[in-house]
């Protein structure tokens, strides 16, 4: 096992780096239509016929989607064990919540049709209405908590990972007016590609309903973007490394030493080519806007992959490299050079990843292309397995 | 640390992955039973088969999407509730699971949709491809699982690296071909299928003796028999393999499991039966099967296996080399690259009982003050509960052999008495349909309590791993769990029951047709019913 020394450690922490930005992507461009959807359905569908037919356009696809979630999950696991455990624990009943939403979810797809009664369906439209909307405003809320740093240390002799604050207290602290808003950013971008992803896959009432919400929740996605931006570069600190960077040392976040202050905008006064990033999110939001506005079906779900995508990356590359600061004990935050697995794991990580990713890819593709096509109430009718 | 928030922790983690292990099991093998089914139907062209994969197809479905959604759990659940396990074993531990992603889950789940909306999108050999991906997805699955588990309870390939005070992954084909994991993986995956099978045998005996889709019953009884034989058979195989293997990676957990409290001249006996006493320290009117457990634990006729007392003697000497190897860490901590070598060299060779030192964390926070009565204690802090161990392997390893007796007789009747079968036996389908879950759950028990007081054998105690959480946090979703699964379990129990009930009622017509046209060749239409001929009645 001496192969992995042909890749430095600073280079392998990079990739993972880059890696972890393309699951969150590639989670919220699949996943996050479908948790878009879920949320959009007790208002795009108001007969159950048209609310099966919104379900069924995401039926065949949400199990493979969802699994975007579960990866990123494991390779943070895998690829940066101090976040995982920092983040994972500290975000307790934040992530509890999450879960709850994203168990119920499921379930909901698939048993809701699996009876007759009005009363049932309804129940599980609400759970699936849940089921999308929570864990999209929740994870905006992460989000802006992350960029303003929060409350975990890591014990000196044994490096134990503390979060202070209590349960409920805890969970009410993340609840801060800036993560908010990060959170409506989140929510309304995804109700927005929910909406996209039905503008292709639907037609008549339900899609025109859902162009309407779409260009309304796009419209609220690019404002609070910008807004959250502004506040960004005002009223929130940023953080730095102290001293010289050592990028392949061990794992280890307490070696060195970071100091709050000065502004998170700074990244683009260092790296100007990263504003690529936001302006990739404006202009794809925009464009989608305009695109739901013309009842444009698949360029408009395109340009709105490309938001998210520019949005979800202006993040990454403003904080980089730190992935979670921590507010009571800056020494502790975890940055992309002292919080990643061993350089074995991640070259061993890494050659799975360039293996499967591809695979994963390319069969993902072939199911759309199989599934490709509107979703009709005569669908419904044809397929006895259907949702 | 509170002693509270650990058991608390531990109640939790148990619940929700044995809860987990409700649905998985029939995961496994149901999904390779619906292949092997379709795989007849393409082969042969009858609709019978058709619509014996989309009838379990559907039962399939209906457990599937709770052993996914339950999975997410466990998935998050290393992060939320044991946040310094995760730091401490994360490097080694977090990759199988993400290779399970990669590679497994990732293609189970992309497939599954198309196996319910892909019959009028796909042609007949890309549906039945479709069908045997997500068999193998559910399957590669189970195998990056268990070699994770599999590392918690024989960690190779490792070692702790003091600057980032965790343990790091030095070989990682050692972690993949661990010889626990592999043993576990196969033992596993077969009381899936068997689980399966006892199901489809099940719910098919319901079916006949209502003489209700006979038909679909008879066929997939001699599924699923055969099918069923073959996996029961394989499970106690290799669970004697997990014997073997556990006789020299862990030692105090088959000690534990047989009770064995000294240690025995060679060859062991096997104790079938007793009343394992843990403060007596000895197992009462114990019924022994001389040579067995020296057997089966060593293969041999000459070497010893190690009893109780014996083991917690040479944890008692571990925790006091583990000791040395904690003072030696501390200084390296401190002084970092101004160490002298010596300090280094002391901390080498005792590092591997670095994890016994931790175990005195339960009583004081520098286990460098210990006193030798508290050395004492957490030497026998490392026996696990006898008690319920021997009991828990005792019940599972009946079940095992009974599966085979039950499969064995059931393919008799389907490959050489026309798949007519007696009343007695089918009632007995219906009556065992529990009993696989029970013995697989059982399994896990015997796995996980039989770990403890480690998460990771040897190297980092249970009382240590869990995150520094309030109770209060641990009992709002220790509640919103037990509420929120208790509701899905009746749910999903109300959909089983009222979709066995209806039967199958896709291709109804087409198949009772092509059925009807073709009795003349159909080896059930020989003019005799489903039922053997009983001599009473």
């Amino acid at each position: 096992m001496i192969l992995h020394e042909f890749m430095t450690f600073e280079v392998l922490r990079v990739i993972w780096w880059l890696l972890l930005g393309v699951l969150l992507i590639g989670f919220a461009l699949t996943d996050g239509f479908d948790m878009g959807v879920g949320a959009l359905l007790p208002f795009v569908g108001k007969t159950d016929k048209e609310r099966r037919v919104v379900i069924n356009t995401i039926g065949p696809v949400w199990e493979g989607n969802q699994v975007w979630f579960i990866l990123g999950g494991g390779a943070i696991f895998a690829a940066w064990p101090p976040l995982y455990a920092v983040s994972f624990s500290g975000f307790y009943l934040a992530m509890f919540l999450v879960l709850a939403a994203l168990i119920l979810r499921p379930v909901g797809f698939k048993y809701r049709s699996k009876r007759d009664s009005a009363k049932w369906r309804t129940t599980w439209d609400w759970a699936l209405f849940v089921g999308g909307a929570v864990p999209a405003l929740v994870f905006g809320v992460a989000v802006g908590n992350v960029l303003q740093g929060v409350p975990f240390y890591l014990t000196p002799d044994m490096l134990m990972p503390m979060y202070e604050g209590n349960a409920i207290m805890k969970l009410l602290g993340l609840l801060n007016p800036f993560a908010l808003l990060a959170g409506v950013v989140s929510l309304s971008m995804l109700l927005m590609h929910g909406a996209a992803w039905l503008g292709l896959k639907t037609e008549g009432f339900i899609q025109q309903r859902a162009q309407k919400i779409g260009t309304v929740a796009g419209i609220v996605a690019a404002v609070a973007y910008a807004l959250a931006g502004l506040w960004l570069a005002m009223g929130i600190d940023g953080y730095q490394i102290l001293g010289e960077v050592v990028k392949d040392g061990p794992s280890n976040p307490l070696y060195s030493e970071v100091s709050k202050g000065g502004s998170w905008m700074a990244a683009y006064a260092a790296r100007p080519w990263i504003v690529i990033a936001p302006i990739m999110g404006f202009v794809g939001i925009g464009m989608a806007v305009m695109g739901l506005r013309k009842g444009k079906e698949v360029s408009t779900l395109l340009w709105s992959k490309l938001g998210i995508t520019g949005i979800i990356s202006s993040v990454g590359l403003t904080m980089f490299p730190f992935i979670l600061p921590s507010t009571v004990d800056p020494n502790s935050s975890l940055t992309v050079w002292d919080s990643s697995s061993s350089h074995l794991t991640l070259f061993v990580m890494l050659l799975c990843a360039i293996i499967f990713v591809p695979l994963i890819l390319a069969y993902t593709a072939w199911v759309y292309k199989v599934l490709w096509g509107k979703v009709t109430e005569e669908d419904l009718d044809n397929n006895a397995q259907s949702y | 640390m509170e002693f509270g928030l650990v058991e608390l922790s531990r109640l939790q983690f148990a619940m929700t992955a044995m809860y987990h292990f409700l649905f998985v099991p029939l995961t496994l093998g149901l999904s390779i039973i619906v292949a092997i089914m379709e795989t007849v139907y393409v082969m042969t062209g009858r609709p019978i088969w058709r619509q014996m994969t989309k009838f379990w197809g559907t039962l399939f479905g209906i457990n599937f999407v709770l052993g996914v959604a339950t999975g997410i759990t466990m998935e998050f659940q290393f992060g939320m509730n044991w946040s310094y396990y995760s730091h401490y074993v994360g490097d080694i531990f977090g990759a199988p699971l993400a290779i399970e992603g990669l590679m497994a889950f990732f293609m189970e789940a992309t497939f599954v949709g198309l196996f319910f909306f892909g019959w009028d999108k796909l042609s007949k050999v890309a549906h039945l491809v479709v069908a045997w991906l997500v068999a193998i997805g559910s399957n590669f699955s189970a195998l990056w699982i268990l070699i994770a588990n599999g590392w918690m309870q024989h960690p190779v390939g490792a070692e702790f690296n003091p600057d980032t005070m965790r343990m790091e992954m030095t070989n990682f084909f050692e972690v993949v071909f661990n010889e626990v994991a592999q043993a576990k993986f196969v033992h596993t995956v077969s009381a899936g299928y068997v689980t399966a099978a006892v199901f489809v045998l099940g719910v098919s005996s319901w079916y006949l003796l209502k003489g209700r889709h006979t038909e679909l019953a008879r066929r997939s009884i001699a599924i699923a028999s055969a099918f069923g034989l073959a996996a029961a058979l394989s499970v106690v195989v290799l669970g004697d393999e997990s014997g073997y293997s556990a006789s020299h990676t862990q030692k105090m957990k088959l000690a534990a499991i047989e009770g064995m409290w000294e240690t025995q001249d060679a060859p062991a006996s096997f104790t079938l039966v007793g009343i394992p006493d843990s403060d007596a320290r000895e197992t009462h009117y114990a019924i022994h099967i001389p040579y067995v457990m020296g057997l089966i634990g060593t293969r041999s006729l000459t070497q010893e296996i190690p009893g109780i007392d014996k083991l917690v003697a040479e944890a008692n000497e571990r925790i006091h080399s583990g000791i040395t190897a904690y003072d030696a860490l501390m200084t390296i901590r401190e002084q970092r690259d101004a160490t002298p070598a010596s300090v280094r060299a002391t901390f080498e060779e005792n590092s591997e009982n670095l994890g016994f030192a931790l175990l005195l964390k339960r009583y004081v926070d520098d286990p460098r003050q210990a006193t030798e009565e508290q050395i004492a204690m957490a030497a026998d802090d490392t026996v696990p509960g006898v008690g319920p161990l021997f009991w828990a392997f005792r019940i599972m390893v009946g079940l095992g052999f009974s599966f085979i007796a039950v499969m064995l007789y059931f393919f008799y009747r389907a490959s050489f008495r026309g798949m007519r079968f007696p009343r007695w036996a089918l009632r007995l389908g219906v009556v065992i349909i529990p009993a696989p879950w029970i013995a697989a759950e059982l399994g896990w028990f015997v796995a996980e309590f039989g770990r403890q007081p480690w998460t990771v054998d040897g190297v980092l105690p249970t009382a240590l791993s869990a995150s520094n959480l309030s109770i209060t946090d641990l009992l709002i979703t220790l509640a919103g769990f037990v509420i929120f699964y208790t509701v899905l379990f009746i749910v999903e129990m109300g959909l089983m029951l009222k979709y066995i009930k209806k039967g199958p009622y896709m291709d109804v017509e087409e198949t009772d047709s092509w059925m009807e046209r073709h009795a003349h060749r159909l080896r059930t239409h020989d003019g005799k019913g489903p039922f053997a001929a009983e001599p009473a009645e």
